[in-house]
């Protein structure tokens, strides 16, 4: 599946500013449980940063405050210096699982944001159709959902989120549930999809590897409650392919998190 | 081989599939229908075989022919029934699926209602006809009011299930769209909910059938309750089991109907595959 570039037009990417950003959720019994420490991250328009952090780090947290979808309880988060206090219009998320509704065709749940902000569907219906092409699925519009694959699905999920030509994306861990190969061509894919609309993009996972293939900037977070434990800067050309995966700076970038997730007991030497 | 040949077998190939599909579809239709018909040869020529007269046991075509015989009788109270049913199931169904929403939507409403709704669901509602001949009378409302209550019920657990099972993270997916929650609704919420609403439906409609034909066995002077009442009474069991049919039909045809508004309602998620 090769994915053709240029049928969309570059994106205007937002800037994003997070300080001392903290959670604390209120659980069942009653106590506190704090899923952020202070966490301050400056993001430049049409940055690319992946965020890579332990299970239960608050990931996904600090992505549904970034949304718009869950309250905080201090700090600031200013897109385009505008201050966060409900979803965005600008922003477009995909989640881990595609989301898909399975009553609606693909091309249907593509449009499914367009219907909800209320704007004019056929201006629309073209620049979804391109999307489609563009993550080679052209001749499946009028598909339902349960007729494609578990990667099939997640493009689908993923020209839904770019339909809107938001400034921000917002991933969570959207190729957690494929299995490696698809992975591997999806994360391929992203990479020149990405190339061709140049937006801001937040890219949570939990593969170390995916992120240092993918971003701009690697963000690190501890274990629970998250903070930030390193920043850091990939400087490989792109595109990057599967051989930039044997450069010697791709393999320090990994030695240098991996080394961190030791020092935080994440991962053990045995 | 060319390339011809190829697309000849590939064809051929398709044929036969499509033929064996075609013979199972036949055979799984013919399924129903087949056993339905040995039941009804036992029974046909079992009751001679035993000795049974009409007035214990009529055969088959002994009720049919009856039916055809009184079939004016048997339409006029039949339609009575069905009014009572289909008055007592929209109530129901429009009361329900809102009492469901109100649930949902509000925790005070559901802390104070659900737990009455679900004691009301043990009280034996066929106990309660004869208090409501007292409160209603005789006629239409006690018959059309049993069958509402009977059919309320499952409604309400089935739309309140069908809501509360939706994904949390569709909800999350249409807010990071900027939906309220009247959107929300609609797109989402809704249209995942609407299979359970129409299992609730499908249960209840045999339900209100159950309740109009309770409603006139306490007390009627029309409907197939109240005629299959007066035959017993009279020992036409003929009668009786003809007017039995008829009741079990309207089942059966409420039943289908709503099967035939679901199947154009809600997306079969099977039909897709
Ligand atoms: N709605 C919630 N209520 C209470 N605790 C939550 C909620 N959502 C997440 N948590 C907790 O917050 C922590 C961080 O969760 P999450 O952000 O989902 O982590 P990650 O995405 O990095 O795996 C976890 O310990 C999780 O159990
Ligand atoms: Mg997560």
């Amino acid at each position: 599946m090769n994915a053709l570039v240029g049928a969309t037009r570059k994106l205007k990417g937002v800037d994003v500013a997070i300080t001392n950003l903290t959670k604390i959720y209120q659980t069942r019994d009653g106590n506190d449980l704090r899923a952020l420490d202070p966490v301050s991250i400056a993001i430049t328009p049409g940055q690319f940063v992946a965020i890579v952090g332990p299970s239960g780090c608050g990931k996904s947290t600090l992505l549904s405050l970034v949304a718009g979808i869950s309250p905080r309880t201090s700090g600031t988060i200013l897109i385009d210096g505008q201050e966060v206090r409900r979803p965005h219009p600008k922003v477009g998320v995909v989640f881990q699982t595609d989301l898909l509704l399975y009553w609606r065709t693909v091309i249907d749940n593509i449009l499914l944001p367009i219907e909800i902000k209320g704007w004019d569907r056929t201006r629309y219906t073209a620049r979804a159709d391109d999307l489609l092409a563009q993550v080679g699925l052209g001749g499946f519009a009028q598909k339902f959902p349960s007729e494609l694959s578990g990667g099939m699905r997640q493009r689908v999920a993923i020209c839904r989120a770019l339909v809107q030509e938001p400034g921000l994306l917002l991933m969570d861990e959207p190729f957690g549930a494929l299995d490696a190969l698809t992975r591997e061509q999806m994360i391929s894919d992203l990479q020149t999809m990405w190339l061709s609309v140049k937006n801001t993009v937040m890219f949570i996972t939990h593969s170390i590897e995916e992120a240092v293939f993918l971003a701009d900037r690697v963000l690190v977070m501890s274990p629970r409650p998250g903070r930030i434990d390193i920043d850091l800067h990939i400087q490989i050309e792109r595109p990057r392919s599967w051989k930039s995966r044997l450069e010697s700076k791709f393999v320090e970038y990994m030695t240098q998190i991996h080394e961190i997730f030791e020092a935080r007991g994440v991962l053990t030497n045995s | 081989m060319t390339h011809t040949e190829i697309s000849d077998q590939k064809h051929q190939e398709r044929r036969q599939r499509r033929k064996r599909r075609n013979v199972r579809l036949l055979v799984e239709s013919l399924a129903a229908p087949t056993v339905a018909i040995i039941v009804l040869a036992l029974w046909q020529f079992g009751v001679p075989l035993l000795g049974l007269s009409a007035f214990i046991l009529p055969t088959p075509l002994q009720i049919v022919e009856r039916i055809g015989t009184d079939y004016r009788l048997l339409l006029n109270n039949t339609l009575v029934t069905l009014v009572e049913t289909l008055a007592g199931f929209a109530i129901a169904a429009v009361g329900g699926v809102i009492t469901a929403f109100a649930i949902f939507y509000s925790r005070l409403f559901e802390r104070a209602v659900y737990p009455l709704l679900v004691a009301m669901q043990t009280i034996p509602k066929v106990a309660l006809a004869p208090l409501l001949v007292l409160y209603l009378g005789y006629d239409f409302a006690p018959k059309c009011f049993l069958a509402f209550l009977l059919a309320y019920f499952p409604v309400v657990i089935a739309t309140v299930v069908g809501l509360k099972a939706l994904d949390k993270g569709m909800v999350d997916l249409v807010r990071s769209m900027g939906a309220n929650e009247w959107q929300t609704f609609i797109k989402i919420r809704l249209p995942a909910a609407l299979p359970n609403i129409f299992g609730g439906l499908k249960v209840a409609v045999s339900l209100a059938v159950i309740g109009a034909v309770i409603g006139e066995y306490v007390a009627a002077e029309r409907g197939l309750g109240y005629l299959q009442l007066q035959a017993s009474s009279q020992f036409d069991t003929t009668l009786s089991f003809a007017s039995l049919i008829i009741i079990a039909a309207i089942g059966v045809v409420t039943f289908w109907a709503i099967e035939l508004v679901e199947r154009r309602a809600v997306f079969q998620r099977e039909a897709a595959k």
